[in-house]
Parts: structure tokens; sequence; C-alpha cells
């Protein structure tokens, strides 16, 4: 009776559930679909990614969140082929990185101008649409300590140029090679610094504090732009196009009405002032991001809900790693599965097909040379560009990092299986033949087993390469041991690079020992 | 390597030896025989058919072959390589005919038949090789160089045990050497090669007496047969 009953029921729930499935489907299962939103691996673009997840969730619009990924090549193309619908973005870069382009130096000047120039340009040629911009401009800025302007009397960069052979630098290595760094200060203003030296961007604040260097360059929402004290000069000659931050929205999104309108409510709202302050609670502070932009969307009243009240802080130093790690485990475990499958996963392939790639070019040694110097040119590409190529071809996310970590294993498990199986005792692969044993038994029987430590060896190497190999692949939206590493680097968090970082290099030796048993495991039996 | 023109021609039960310099064609020949090189022109036959119109592995099967250096399998225990072509043959005795082939090469398979032949001694090497071409009791043994690579002493046994085994088992057998010596213990008959050619064939005594060649002629004085028994005839 009951059965009865419920099985009629639930024909009928069926029934009514495709129902009403076939009635939504086209009408709003676009808007089920969470909307993707980006970044890119720096503090700043963390915390406007956030804050634009935050306000579109605060009208009931799901969101996927995909920090972090590896440059504006790798989150445009991935917004270009919808894996991602909003970034943060800054018109300067979108006009000299995206589309290679320029401007009079009058239009250059004039911050109207090249965002009307650059969102055209975007429209048309890639539809993807600018938001109007949040309000600040984050551009290049040369900045020296205050009693450094004083003593030199130094308010511009033409000041700058005045007393630039009595001045030393310290300029981030991208700064001193771009056309539109070093080499155009010294084009335009004719500066001419005593000495130039390349700092990494996280010591040249220390560098400047410490009276190292003078003059540093540095981006002008900077956070530590405040904790130092430092005198920004002024671009007197507005040789820096202007850098306003922006939403940058993919076609999906400039579709929904709901989320121009959700993002539209940032336009004109953020300041250089409260950028900086921003920055600094982030990169300085240590504050944790989701709650800094909470507080601030909720100081914009923005959002309705409640700030945090307690300003969780990620980084204060006082915990060691341990307990940091300790605290955050279940969302270690989870980084440091998902890590493992994707190697596993990306050994797996590779192994099932650089083997018979191998054992193929043993049997056509003219080619072998050429393919396998083929493969070993894929291995000297960097695994963030390798990955960074994947993007445009197959968006973000697990599948270009597994095709990507797949061509990284292929060469060393080749190379293994060819060498191997070539060098495998000519005399006795000779006498088996001579003696009846058909190609396939020598392959099997004497080829294989013969070369099984020098493939296995092969697999081990392309096993270590691909677990550190993985921790890029959090670039392009993959997941794993690198999330914490990008983010940490992003805002400046030790901690939360190590606890990505601790965990991959105790992978790395994990696999390689497993794999070492293994390998002894297919010694042949005269070698054990 | 090239053979030119070369007919040869060897009974059953009976022994020939191939001798000649480096590079004379010997191996060549040799290997023509289970196919291991096929001759551009010309034919080759075993027990009467040629060796083209038999499946090559089969051929292979009934054609044991001795290299230089063993050619053993080196992850293989000495009773499993001796078992490999009663195997390949689907033999129902696989056991038994390897136990017994290294019986007659005087390595019991109590004491022999588990190790690998890395812990075996030159010499044992070649026994366990000469064991496994024989165990199918093959018809036909090729062997290019069996000792070639062993010291005098092992040289001497092992030339012995092939000399007493070849009586007992009447295999028909081609042999490639370095040294006339060997070639006139083990053999009976010896086919002096040259560059691809056949340069003379017959008894030590007969190329003694009669030297078809300059060539022979040089052969024989470098390796002074008749003298002092030299062992690097070469």
């Amino acid at each position: 009776m009951v059965r009865a009953f419920d099985f009629a029921q639930g024909k009928r729930l069926w029934i009514a559930m495709v129902v009403a499935l076939l009635l939504t489907t086209g009408a709003t299962a676009q808007d089920r679909v969470p909307i993707v939103v980006a970044s890119k691996p720096f503090g700043e673009s963390y915390l406007l990614a956030e804050m634009f997840a935050q306000l579109l969730e605060a009208r009931g619009i799901a969101v996927n969140r995909m920090q972090g990924l590896g440059s504006t090549e790798i989150v445009f193309s991935a917004l270009r082929s919808g894996s991602v619908d909003v970034y943060p973005e800054y018109t300067g870069t979108g006009l000299i990185a995206v589309l290679h382009d320029t401007l009079p130096p009058d239009d250059l000047a004039d911050s109207r101008k090249v965002f009307a120039h650059v969102s055209g340009a975007f429209a048309s040629r890639y539809g993807v649409r600018w938001l109007p911009p949040l309000g600040f401009e984050n551009t290049f800025a040369i900045a020296v300590k205050e009693e450094t302007a004083a003593q030199y009397r130094l308010r511009t960069l033409s000041d700058l140029a005045r007393e630039s052979a009595r001045l030393n630098a310290g300029f981030t290595a991208d700064f001193i090679d771009r056309s539109d760094g070093l080499a155009g200060l010294a084009r335009v203003y004719g500066i001419r610094l005593a000495t130039v030296k390349p700092l990494l961007p996280a010591l040249k604040y220390e560098a400047l504090a410490s009276g190292a260097v003078d003059v540093i360059d540095a981006f002008s929402t900077d956070g530590l732009l405040e904790r130092y004290r430092l005198v920004v000069l002024d671009d007197d000659r507005h040789f820096f196009p202007p850098y306003e931050g922006a939403a940058l929205l993919g076609p999906r999104a400039s579709g929904r009405a709901d989320v121009v309108a959700a993002l539209t409510l940032l336009s004109g709202r953020l300041g250089e002032p409260a950028m900086r302050s921003l920055n600094r609670r982030i990169e300085v502070d240590s504050e944790d991001v989701s709650a800094v932009a909470a507080s601030m969307l909720k100081s914009l009243a923005l959002t309705a809900g409640q700030a945090p009240s307690t300003a969780r802080t990620h980084g204060s130093g006082a915990d060691g790693i341990g307990s940091y790690m300790w605290a955050r485990r279940a969302t270690l475990v989870r980084l440091t599965l998902r890590h493992l499958w994707l190697v596993a996963l990306a050994l797996a392939i590779a192994t099932l097909v650089a083997v018979p790639l191998g054992l193929a070019l043993e049997r056509a040694r003219s080619i072998a040379g050429p393919a396998l110097a083929g493969l070993g040119v894929l291995q000297t590409i960097p695994s963030i560009a390798l990955l960074a190529f994947m993007v445009p071809l197959l968006g973000i996310g697990a599948a270009p990092a597994l095709v990507a970590l797949w061509l990284y294993a292929l060469f060393p498990i080749a190379r293994g299986t060819y060498t191997g199986v070539r060098d495998a005792d000519p005399g006795a692969v000779e006498a088996a033949e001579a003696l009846g044993m058909t190609t396939g038994q020598r392959l099997l029987k004497v080829r294989l087993p013969l070369a099984a430590p020098v493939i296995m060896a092969g697999i081990r190497t392309a096993a270590v390469i691909t677990v550190g190999a993985t921790t890029l692949a959090a670039f392009i939206g993959a997941g794993g041991l690198g999330e914490p590493i990008v983010t940490g680097l992003a805002i400046a968090d030790t901690r939360m690079v190590l606890s990505g970082a601790l965990p991959a290099a105790a992978l790395a030796l994990v696999v390689d020992a497993a794999l070492g048993i293994v390998e002894r495991r297919v010694r042949p039996a005269h070698l054990r | 390597m090239a053979l030119d023109d070369v007919s040869l021609e060897v009974s059953r039960g009976q022994c020939v030896a191939l001798v000649g310099e480096s590079g004379a064609g010997k191996t060549t020949l040799l290997r023509c025989f289970n196919r291991m090189i096929v001759p551009a022109e010309g034919t080759v036959a075993v027990d009467d058919r040629d060796v083209a119109s038999e499946q090559v592995v089969e051929l292979r099967r009934r054609i044991g072959y001795v290299p230089q250096h063993g050619g053993l399998l080196p992850h293989w225990t000495v009773l499993r390589n001796v078992a490999l072509v009663p195997e390949l043959r689907q033999q129902s005795d696989t056991g038994a005919a390897a136990r017994y082939a290294l019986e007659q090469v005087g390595l019991p398979a109590a004491d022999f038949g588990s190790r690998y032949p890395g812990e075996l001694s030159g010499g044992q090497r070649q026994r366990v090789a000469l064991a496994r071409a024989i165990a199918a009791r093959q018809t036909v043994l090729l062997m290019d160089e069996p000792f070639g690579s062993l010291d005098a002493i092992s040289r001497a046994d092992l030339q012995t045990l092939c000399a007493s085994l070849r009586r007992e088992l009447g295999v028909t057998t081609l042999l490639v050497t370095h040294d006339l010596l060997e070639a006139d213990l083990l053999a009976d008959e010896i086919v002096v090669m040259r560059a691809g050619r056949v340069e003379q064939r017959g008894t030590l005594e007969m190329l003694m007496s009669a030297p078809a060649t300059v060539y022979v002629a040089s052969l024989l004085k470098r390796a002074r047969v008749g003298g002092r028994r030299d062992e690097d005839a070469w």
C-alpha cells in the first residue's frame, strides 16, 4: 500500500519535474549557472574580485571564485573563452598589454579618453565590456622617502630628472625592461640615475627604508606607500598612461542585466586613498581578504549584512606555521588530494602514451632523435608559459592543467622507454630472436622486463617534475597545493605560501619514495 | 658485409668450420641459415627445405644457436634459459629436457638451475648457452665464435666437451672461429673465407699439403700450425 503510493507519487513527481524543467530551461537555466569571478595573483586584484563576488552574492546571484589566475594573458584568455565572466582590470594594462596600442600624448594624459578608447576597442574586437571605472588609478609611481624629497626638493618627476645624477635607484626587473618603464622615463624626462639596481618587488620598500637606494618604482595604490610614508612624485608630463581600475565583463556576464546592475554600483566608489588603505590592511596588517572586502562593501552601504566586527588576521605571526597548518588541516588535506589527483591522472595518461611512443621510436630509430628532441623542447618551455598556452584552447580549470602537465611528463617517460629498450642487453635480445622468439615475445619477455628499471626511473622523474609543476596549475584555476602558494604570494602572507609549499615538497618526496618501491619491485630478478 | 657467390653444403651430422679474418663474411654466412640475414640472391636450405619457404620462428626453433657471449637472458634462471626453446615449441617435457641438457654440459640442474647467468663464470655461461642450443634436440647447430672470449683453460675444456657432445648427438654443425686449431679439433672440414668468398675447403691436412691460394698459405703460416699450439692464433 505504502509502496504503491510512493511509486505513484514518485512517478508524478518525476513528470512534474521534467515538465517544469522543460518550461524553465530556456528562460532561467542561464541564470542558474554561477558567475565566475576571477582575479590576477596580487592583493588588490584579490580584494576587488572578492568585493565583486560578495556584491553579486548579496543580490542572490550564484558565484564561483577563481582567484589568482596567472597573468593578464591567462585571465584575459579565460574571459574571452567564457571560462571566466568577470575580473578587475586596469585601462593602461588593457591599452598596452592587451591591445598593444598607444595614444597621442595629449589623449594619454586624459583618463576619460583612454577609457573610451580601450572600452570601445575591447567591445568591437573581443566582445568584452568595461564597466565604468571604480574611481581609482593604480599607475606606476616613482617614490622617495620624505627626507629625500625634502633634501633634494623633489615634488615631480621633472624635479627628479634635475637631481637624478646624484640618486641611486632600485627598480623591479619588470620596470627596468618595459618600454613604458625606465627607458621611457629617460626619454621623456631625461632622468639619468647614478645607479639602477634590479630589486625583487618584495624587497624594494625595505631597500628604500634602509637607505640602500633613494628611488623606487611602485604602484600608486600600494599599501606599503602609506606604511613607509613615502612621497610619490607627480608625473607632470603624463608619461605613465592612466591605469584606472574597472570591472571587465565577458559576453555572458555582459548579457546579464542583474550582474551589470550589481557591479556598476561600485563604479566611482573606490578612491585612491580608500584603495591604499584597503591594500594596507591586506599587505601590511595581514587582514583577511574577504573580511576587508565585506567591511568595505558595508561601509559603502552596498551590502546590508553586518560586516565582521573582528578583522580576522591571516598572518599575525603570533602562531607558528605548525599550528597555522593544523588549523587549516581540512583545507590542506582537500588541496593535497586534489594535487595528488591531478598528478596521478596526468602521469597515468602520460605513461599510457609515452611508453608505446618510446617503443615505436625504438622501432623507427631514424625519427627517434628528432621526435625526442621535440619532446625535450616542450620540457624547456617554462611550466607557467605552457599552462598559459592552454588557456585560449581549453579555458581554465583542470582540463588545460592536465594537458599541460601531461605534455610535461611525456619526455622523461618516452626517453626512458626508448633508451631502456634500445640498450636492453643486445646480445640476449639477439639470441632470443635467433632461437625463435617472436617480436612480441621478445618485447614482453625480454626487452620490457630488462628496460623496466630505466622506464620506471623515467616515470619517477616525470612524477617529481609533475608534483612541482602542478603547484603552478593554480595559476589557471586547477586548484591543488598551488592555491595557498599563489594567494599567499599575492597578499604577502609567508605562512600561507608555506602551507602550500611544505606539503607540496613532502608530496614530491613521498611520491618519489613510493615509486622507488615500485621500481625495486619491477627490477629484473637478477638485479635484486 | 656482403657474400659473393658462395656455395656451401654441410652434410647431415657433419661439422664444418668457417675460418678467416674479421670481415671475411663468416658470421654473415652463418646467419643466413637461421634467416637472421636474408641474402639478396640465391637460396639457403636446411634439411633440404628452402628457409624462405618456412615460418621463420619455426625454422629458428629447430636450429640451435650459440653466440660468442652466450646471449643468455640475464633476468631468467639457468633452467629457464635452457628451457626456452622447448617452451617455445610447446613441448610437454620442457623441465626434463632442460635438466637433461644441463646434465649433458656438466652443470647439474640441482646445483646450477636456479642461478642467474650473472652468477656464473664465462665458461659456465657458454656451457649453459650450449645446453640451450641442444635442449630441444635441435638438428642443426650454429656456433659463432662460441669460445672466443674465454680464458685458455675454460676454452680447452669447452672444446673437449663440444667435441664429445657432437659425437654423441651427431648434430649438423656450422662453427665460426678465428682459430684454425679449434677448427681442426671440432670440425670434419674447414672452409677458409676471405672478403666474402670461399678460398678453399678441406681438412687441415689438405689445406697444409696443398694451399689453394697464397692467402691460405699465409693463414696457415701465421697460425703456426704443426708447431707449438698457439692460444692466440690471430
